[in-house]
């Protein structure tokens, strides 16, 4: 039959992570249909259409759906769920929020951030900070799976689907939006960026982190950071990279002034390349790094500012 | 306005997890076991709510095996009021607890209940929002900050892109972000006050949950180990590695 994908937006870009969980639904029951809720979300729902495999764009455009509350979606999807056999969203904030309600309705165990599809009912997914890998074996029945996005590739662009306008679900009127304060940044998003910069707590201050931004903005990196530096007020709640914050899998991760927790390792122990810089030679960071650098951060990165520079960075 | 409030026992989150040889799951014996980081910070939001007065009675739950009983002693060493043990061994799943939660919440007529966004053990981040949906209520997760305001809960939520604030009517579910508060230590004396609080024994089948894991686990790996790398000198010498490596 068939699975749906809840698509992530802001209502005008459709972020990579919908064409990586597509991918994943694609091997799960295919073909694949998205569910695009939103308002004024219509150029979300072209660049869904584009997407390789995807039969079908289901949009529902509404000011209910302006900020995605779990509420308001849980009567959209419970609707729409008797026409699938498996519902997928990418296991961002959003999804994870969203999701275990319409498992809990429909009586059905959900799968949280799989690592990979072994086959339409058996995945792979962390447990334990990553520290071990669980295969499990989904009973018969509706499948509800978070997608662990950078364990995925996304679809490929060249698909015509469909796009089919429905109404906006019923409002239980137990929660509403009142605000947001997003985080603003010219740097690519975090967890999508080809290389990312991370400080911890070694750096000191948030003035100080200006120096790992720098060197970030030179490499056109995204910046991220450890739950330590987050917690002492550094850097805002969302650079954190980690077991409970955001899981990056770039093909650079630049650790600094980072020990090397095992939370913060199951947030980016899957990038490509690792290195770290760390004045501590025994810190756990440089278990793991591929190129590991023993030196005071306070040099290095200005160092490494004015050696990107020379080379034309 | 009474507050209950799920705690989890789970292998404590300086503890290197082994996994068993026979691939069956985790190497839990003589590991040193703690309640969940998150649902401390949880069983904290509620005693805060009581010292402010909003809160009037705080119930800790923990379903799980005897020594789950320790966990819950934890909490009402950091102040809850009473527990409820529902004791079963081996493994919940979120969804049957959430089942669990639901009976409970039903008899005891909370106003708000506060755990965890996600235990360290199963990292499932299922538990609160399942048992928001059974209830019908509105959730408030990944909390960062709580505003009690007659009816409602104003929560402020850490979210991917920054932070994302909802005004969800009581009662209510919410679960725990790291940075809501910072979680006490119990006193000597709260510890032994502890021991005389109340705590009530139960079972899955008091409250007609069927706890059968639905999941059928066919096995726990290690994950791939990273290859060990490489020391270098200088800052010169890293970008010449990058470089070569073809990552910068």
């Amino acid at each position: 039959m068939t699975s749906l994908v809840l698509a992530e937006h802001d209502n005008k870009h459709l972020s990579d992570a919908t064409a990586k969980t597509v991918t994943a639904a694609a091997s799960v029951s295919a073909p694949v249909h998205i569910l695009v809720a939103g308002e004024n979300c219509a150029a979300v729902a072209d660049q869904a259409a584009k997407i390789a495999g995807v039969e079908k764009v289901l949009v529902a455009d509404d000011a209910l759906y302006a900020h995605l509350v779990a509420e308001t979606m849980e009567t959209l999807i419970l609707s729409l769920a008797g026409n699938y056999d498996a519902i997928l969203a990418p296991a961002t904030t959003s999804g994870k929020n969203i999701l275990p309600r319409i498992a809990a309705k429909l009586d059905v165990p959900q799968i949280s951030e799989i690592l990979k599809v072994v086959s339409p009912d058996t995945f792979e997914r962390p447990i334990y900070a990553g520290n071990a890998i669980q295969t499990v074996q989904a009973p018969a029945g509706k499948k509800i799976i978070t997608v662990r996005v950078t364990a995925f590739k996304a679809a490929a662009d060249g698909g015509s689907a469909a796009i089919e306008k429905i109404a906006a679900g019923s409002d239980p009127g137990t929660a509403k939006f009142a605000s947001e304060a997003l985080s603003k940044s010219e740097r690519p998003e975090l967890t999508s960026a080809k290389i990312v910069v991370s400080g911890g707590r070694g750096l000191g201050s948030a003035e100080n982190f200006k120096l790992i931004e720098k060197v970030a903005d030179r490499l056109h990196a995204a910046v991220g950071a450890s739950r330590a530096a987050v917690d002492a007020g550094y850097v805002p709640n969302d650079y954190q990279v980690g077991q409970t914050g955001k899981v990056v899998a770039p093909d650079l991760y630049l650790a600094v002034g980072i020990s090397g927790a095992i939370q913060h390792l199951a947030g980016m122990k899957d990038s490509k390349i690792i290195a770290a810089i760390n004045k501590d030679e025994e810190a756990p960071i440089f278990q793991v790094a591929d190129f590991g650098l023993v030196a005071d951060l306070f040099q290095a990165l200005p160092e490494m500012d004015q050696e990107l520079a020379k080379r034309g960075r | 306005m009474k507050v209950l409030v799920p705690v989890k026992r789970v292998i404590d989150y300086n503890v290197k997890v082994r996994v068993k040889a026979d691939q069956t799951g985790v190497d839990l014996a003589n590991v040193k076991m703690s309640m969940n980081p998150f649902d401390e910070i949880a069983v904290e939001e509620a005693v805060r709510l009581k010292e402010k007065g909003k809160a009037t009675e705080i119930v800790a739950i923990s379903i799980g095996s005897q020594q789950a009983s320790e966990t819950i002693r934890t909490a009402l060493a950091m102040g809850a009021d009473r527990g409820i043990l529902v004791k079963t061994d081996g493994d919940v799943e979120p969804l049957a607890v959430a089942k669990i939660l639901k009976a409970i919440v039903e008899a005891e007529q909370p106003g708000l209940v506060i755990t965890g966004k996600q235990a360290i053990d199963d990292d499932s981040n299922q538990t609160g929002q399942m048992l928001a949906a059974l209830l019908g209520w509105g959730q408030g997760t990944f909390a960062h900050k709580l505003e009690l305001d007659g009816s409602t809960a104003k929560i402020e939520r850490e979210i991917d892109g920054g932070l994302q604030t909802v005004e969800v009517k009581l009662p209510a579910v919410m679960t725990t972000d790291l940075r809501l508060n910072e979680p006490r230590y119990a006193s000597l004396p709260n510890i032994m006050k502890a021991k005389k609080k109340p705590i009530e024994e139960k079972s899955p089948a008091d409250y007609g949950v069927d706890v059968t894991p639905r999941l059928k686990v066919l096995k726990v790996a290690e994950p791939a180990k990273r290859g060990g790398g490489v020391k270098v000198k200088s800052v010169a010498e890293l970008l010449d590695k990058l470089s070569e490596a073809g990552a910068i």
